[in-house]
């Protein structure tokens, strides 16, 4: 009976490893599908016709006043009652991506309004087409601004993945607190499985400086 | 779709909501302040000279940014008293709330002390103020209002945070929420009443808080 937490921790390695690819599973999804949704709301908060652009700003505004919890659990429950019927992971991934896009929403927009209204006008002089003003003109500007808080929102993103244990996904949270449940081991088990979602979210800081330093544009 | 909406268990249960939300925003109230005070202190020392003290606000801070508020929440409650330190469910969660908080308002503050203009510091220095009565009367109200922006909406999400007291067990709004859900079934009701009250104490608060800004604003 008397396991020490490296025994306990070595024979839970597959357990806990699923937990981690769980949880980067659910990030991904949920950042990639935010963030394709969160820059067609920035675009619609920012040049969209007045009623979508209220539309637009009413979902970003309800979304980022909710706490994600209770998106979570609203998504979980809510939808099962009106006939759309996803398990937890998929409830769960919807509900972060949703918070995540209005977060990107609100960024993209910030990042459009420093773009100078000269020159969409000059690209339209040049007879570009709006997506194209876009593609080619606006987003390569956008982007760099808007990196840095999208690595913090990626960043959040990863810590708010761990709500869904709440629901039942086995993520790495609810992975280490089944190992918890069976060994009593709170305290190494926690610290270790924080320690894990430190190294993710330190990595994925470190990364987004080094694509912050590569995209900038030199100025010498 | 077989469901028709029923607000009346709801609109029965609405004071237990409006006690609930009254403790989340206790809760939110109380660990700002202890995190107003853990922040400032932090800022300090990030802002000064390397020392053993300002390496240990270093790691603290991107420590507690970097993990997940559940499980630093978890960790508090179900860890800690395996060291000998027993909190209840409010106190640990204050604690941790507060911790939380102090990490991202030391940032926060950091960002602030160097918006003040070193000027004023010397022009202290040159009345014969001492280094405490600059910090008092000088550093820290120009810092304080360059602050304000950023600790409203700090406080505006330590307040959807609360939600996950829920886990533990807190009675906030969050867990009569759920209680209300588990108890009745009446899903859609419960959670979109819920999300409302969480937005509309959203909107108010911001709305409060622009107010003291302006109040606070230093008059040009």
């Amino acid at each position: 009976m008397n396991q020490s937490f490296l025994d306990v921790l070595w024979l839970a390695r597959m357990q806990i490893l699923q937990g981690l690819g769980m949880t980067l599973l659910i990030s991904a999804l949920a950042i990639v599908v935010g963030t394709f949704v969160g820059v067609f709301v920035g675009l619609a908060l920012t040049y969209g016709a007045t009623p979508l652009r209220w539309l637009a700003r009413i979902y970003t505004d309800f979304i980022r006043g909710t706490p994600v919890l209770v998106l979570i659990l609203a998504s979980y429950y809510i939808l099962g009652t009106v006939g759309v019927h996803l398990d937890a992971f998929q409830a769960g991934v919807l509900a972060l991506a949703v918070f995540c896009s209005s977060h990107i929403g609100e960024i993209v927009r910030g990042a459009l309004q420093t773009i100078h209204r000269g020159q969409t006008e000059a690209a339209k002089a040049i007879g570009l087409t709006f997506s194209q003003t876009f593609l080619y003109v606006l987003m390569p500007q956008a982007a760099r601004q808007a990196m840095p808080s999208w690595v913090n929102t990626a960043a959040e993103i990863v810590k708010a993945s761990t709500l869904l244990s709440v629901i039942g996904v086995a993520e790495l949270l609810l992975t280490n607190q089944q190992i918890i449940a069976r060994t009593f081991m709170s305290l190494p088990f926690y610290f270790s499985c924080g320690f894990l979602y430190f190294l993710i979210n330190f990595g994925i800081e470190r990364f987004g400086k080094y694509v912050e330093r590569r995209l900038a544009i030199s100025t010498n | 779709m077989g469901y028709t909406l029923n607000f009346a268990v709801v609109w029965r249960n609405f004071d237990l909501l409006l006690g609930g939300l009254g403790l989340s925003l206790g809760l939110a109230f109380v660990s700002i302040v202890i995190g107003i005070a853990i922040g400032l202190f932090t800022a300090f020392l990030l802002n000064a000279k390397r020392s053993i003290a300002h390496g240990a606000a270093v790691v603290y801070v991107a420590a507690i940014r970097n993990t997940p508020i559940l499980i630093l929440i978890l960790f508090t409650y179900f860890a800690l008293p395996q060291m000998g330190v027993r909190l209840d469910k409010l106190q640990s969660f204050i604690f941790t709330m507060a911790i939380y908080a102090g990490a991202y308002l030391a940032e926060v503050f950091r960002g602030a002390l160097l918006g003040v203009p070193k000027g004023l510091r010397e022009a202290g220095l040159a009345i014969g103020l001492t280094e405490l009565q600059i910090k008092k009367s000088i550093t820290i109200p120009i810092m304080v209002r360059n602050a304000l922006p950023a600790l409203s909406s700090t406080f505006i999400s330590l307040f959807k945070d609360t939600s996950l007291a829920a886990t533990i067990a807190v009675p906030e709004l969050t867990f009569y929420a759920r209680k209300i859900n588990n108890e009745s079934f009446r899903v859609i009701e419960t959670w979109s009443v819920t999300c409302l009250i969480y937005v509309a104490t959203c909107v108010v608060l911001a709305a409060l808080l622009r107010l003291l800004e302006r109040r606070m604003a230093i008059p040009r």
